[in-house]
């Protein structure tokens, strides 16, 4: 679904903005914002199922602000904001929620974090056994389940 | 019309491939009807870089959520416990975490021993020999010597503890209490055409691999090829009745929306526990006002979950994280009843390794410990990969107001009524959810966790779908008799969770899998007098 038919400018705007404010840019770590433009096209790219709430939660949104995000002041965006999140209800969660599941894909991010860059299938991953002997005092225990007769 | 069928099984799950694969061995013309479709493996989330995304998505555990075509909607608003399931050929085992516990002999026995509920009429015993079988066919790993259970002999080696489990393990052995590793039907070497497992981590919405057991790729193959036809996208409507009272076959709903009318000697329902009582009560008729198979009045009541209090924490070094097998370990320290406590039956501990980012990002923002802003990677960095957790999984007793009707609105995309769920935690659940937590919370302690959360129910934990059409020999407290079949319909059988009586406190496919081959089994004793 594509973002012209899933949100418009404003909420397109304002979901950029949100977006940065969840989770900016670290210089520390060297991983973008969610407001990254690759990042803001996986979420816009990718909402499918998510869209309607994640227009309800935008709209919601603008309601609290009263002019796009990105026309207020710090100040009066983090009290929106926080406004934001106490009365959004399922809709803001999905919203969140949507911001986050694309940015904890995207590669740069990934790599900062130390994670390998593909999904678990076909690799895998190793496990080790762990210390076996952990379990000797279990072993030694009586047998403990209820017998019936 | 079709061709008329010997047995007719509407449901290619957990008791359906079960049932088919053991009848087959008559000879008789066996068909399974089954709404869904094969799976493919190669779409699996694990195969693609959204992998964690889908599980909001096409992978949810909720129909609800999901809304494949698959699915059939439930109306589960009146309920603190949201069902989830699955539906294709495999049923809710493509879609479950494979920890794979029996029920305990003590579970077939409560009103004797504890005074609640009613006893089963089978014992742990009477299903031994179908456990055994059952672990087989689904291929189970294991670990013999568990003191708190009677001996068993998984065909496989455990799953390795893991950084995970390791710890958990000696948070246990401080406290003294029990721990298992946990029977699952995950392969931990090559078994049975399936490849072993190489730790895909994202094991409940299906195995890429093919590692963890689901009965598209165990019982089923064996079924098809012993000459079970097996008819997907099929979506049954209702049972259809004689003027003798006895089952003639289902109408249903093919691949191209078509009604269509399938006659058969024998019918075989295995839709678990949501979705069987949903089909009797709209299989009502002149003969049966009430819905089919239901002159005791309790098809659809005594629903059981099993109530679940998950439990987690951090802790300072790195976790197994997505990295393995969320099954880990079990405990069954506090399972037996004990009054002490303040509550009848008790509970089982189940273990987990930990998650993957988004899990984990979506989970602590939601909790409120991953802060929105210039702190989040800092934190971020903290949690993730940090992650112990635990769920109580609590014995749910039956009560006839936890039910399942035919919700007068809601419906199905063939237009058939949908379920309404309505359901309360009752009072000895919830001091048995109250016992669980503040254990919970001395384990992750114990373990050096921190930054404890909980989510108490699991709000999307409606996994386990038990009781709604309980077996028993007294026609006026059952629905079905002591080998499954209905009172009242006398080619009538019932196989999945639904016949439960009682629920135990673990999770219960191997249980009802078990059952599903005892009841093909007793069947197969009785074909010269089955309907007698």
């Amino acid at each position: 679904m594509s973002a012209e038919v899933t949100l418009n400018s404003l909420q397109r705007d304002d979901l950029r903005v949100v977006a940065g404010m969840i989770i900016p840019a670290s210089v520390e770590y060297r991983v973008p914002g969610a407001d990254d433009a690759t990042i803001q096209a996986d979420i816009l790219a990718t909402l499918g199922r998510d869209a309607e709430l994640v227009r309800d939660a935008l709209d919601h949104l603008a309601r609290l602000a009263g002019m796009p995000l990105a026309n207020l002041g710090e100040t009066a965006r983090e009290a929106v904001a926080g406004q934001f999140r106490a009365s959004g209800g399922p809709a803001a969660a999905t919203l969140t929620r949507v911001v986050l599941q694309c940015y904890y894909r995207d590669d740069r991010v990934l790599r900062s974090l130390g994670l390998e860059l593909r999904p678990p299938f076909p690799q895998g991953y190793a496990l080790e056994q762990g210390d076996w002997s952990l379990l000797d005092p279990v072993k030694a225990r009586p047998s403990m389940w209820r017998r019936t007769s | 019309m079709n061709d008329p069928v010997d047995v007719l099984i509407v449901g290619a799950g957990a008791s359906g491939a079960a049932v088919a694969w053991s009848l087959a061995e008559t000879k008789m013309h066996i068909l399974c009807l089954e709404q869904g479709d094969w799976m493919t493996p190669a779409n699996y989330p694990s195969a693609g870089r959204d992998w964690e995304a889908r599980a909001y998505g096409d992978y949810s555990p909720s129909p609800n959520v999901r809304a494949r075509p698959e699915d059939y909607p439930i109306n589960d608003d009146n309920s603190p416990i949201k069902v989830v399931n699955f539906n294709g050929v495999g049923g809710s085992t493509i879609m479950y975490t494979a920890h794979f516990p029996r029920l305990h002999p003590s579970d077939f026995r409560v009103r004797t021993l504890d005074g609640v509920a009613e006893d089963w009429p089978i014992d742990y015993d009477t299903l031994v020999p179908f456990f055994a079988e059952n672990d087989r066919m689904m291929g189970v790993s294991g670990l013999s010597g568990d003191p708190a259970f009677p001996p068993t002999e998984p065909p496989m080696p455990p799953l390795p503890l893991g950084r995970s489990g390791a710890r958990l393990a000696k948070a246990m052995n401080k406290l003294g209490w029990h721990w298992w590793p946990s029977d699952t039907t995950v392969a931990t070497v090559d078994y049975e055409g399936r490849a072993r497992c190489i730790n895909l981590g994202h094991c409940t919405p299906a195995c890429a691999q093919g590692a963890k057991a689901s009965t598209d790729i165990t019982y089923w193959p064996v079924a098809l090829r012993a000459g079970v036809e097996l008819r997907t996208h099929c979506r049954v409507r209702e049972i259809t009745t004689s003027e003798h009272g006895m089952a003639t076959g289902v109408v249903y709903y093919d691949k191209d929306s078509v009604e269509q009318f399938q006659p058969a000697e024998v019918v075989v329902i295995a839709c678990n526990g949501i979705g069987t009582p949903r089909l009797l009560l709209n299989s009502a008729s002149g003969r049966f006002p009430n819905g089919l198979a239901n002159s005791s009045g309790l098809v659809g009541k005594n629903l059981m979950f099993h109530p679940y209090a998950l439990l987690y924490g951090y802790v300072d070094e790195p976790t197994d994280s997505n990295r393995a097998p969320p099954t880990c370990l079990w405990s069954k320290q506090f399972y037996e009843t004990d009054l002490s406590r303040g509550f009848v039956r008790g509970y089982a501990f189940q273990f987990g390794r930990g998650v993957g980012p988004v899990v984990e990002a979506v989970m602590s923002e939601a909790k409120g410990i991953l802060p929105w802003g210039v702190e989040h990677h800092r934190v971020f960095r903290r949690l993730n990969g940090h992650r112990l957790s635990l769920a109580a999984i609590c014995e749910d007793l039956p009560e006839e107001r936890n039910r399942v009707t035919l919700d007068p609105v809601l419906k199905d995309s063939h237009g058939i009524p949908a379920p309404r769920v309505d359901y309360t935690i009752g009072e000895n659940s919830a001091k048995m959810l109250e016992h669980g937590v503040a254990r919970a919370k001395e384990i992750l302690a114990a373990a050096g966790a921190t930054d404890i959360c909980i989510n108490c129910p699991i709000l999307y934990g409606g996994w386990h779908l038990l009781g709604t059409a309980r077996m028993g020999v007294d026609p006026k407290r059952s629905v079905v008799n002591e080998w499954g079949r209905s009172h009242d319909v006398k080619n009538l059988f019932i196989v999945d969770g639904s016949v439960f009586v009682t629920s135990g406190g673990v999770n219960p496919t191997s249980t009802i899998q078990a059952i599903a081959l005892y009841i093909a089994d007793q069947m197969k004793q009785r074909l010269a007098n089955l309907f007698d």
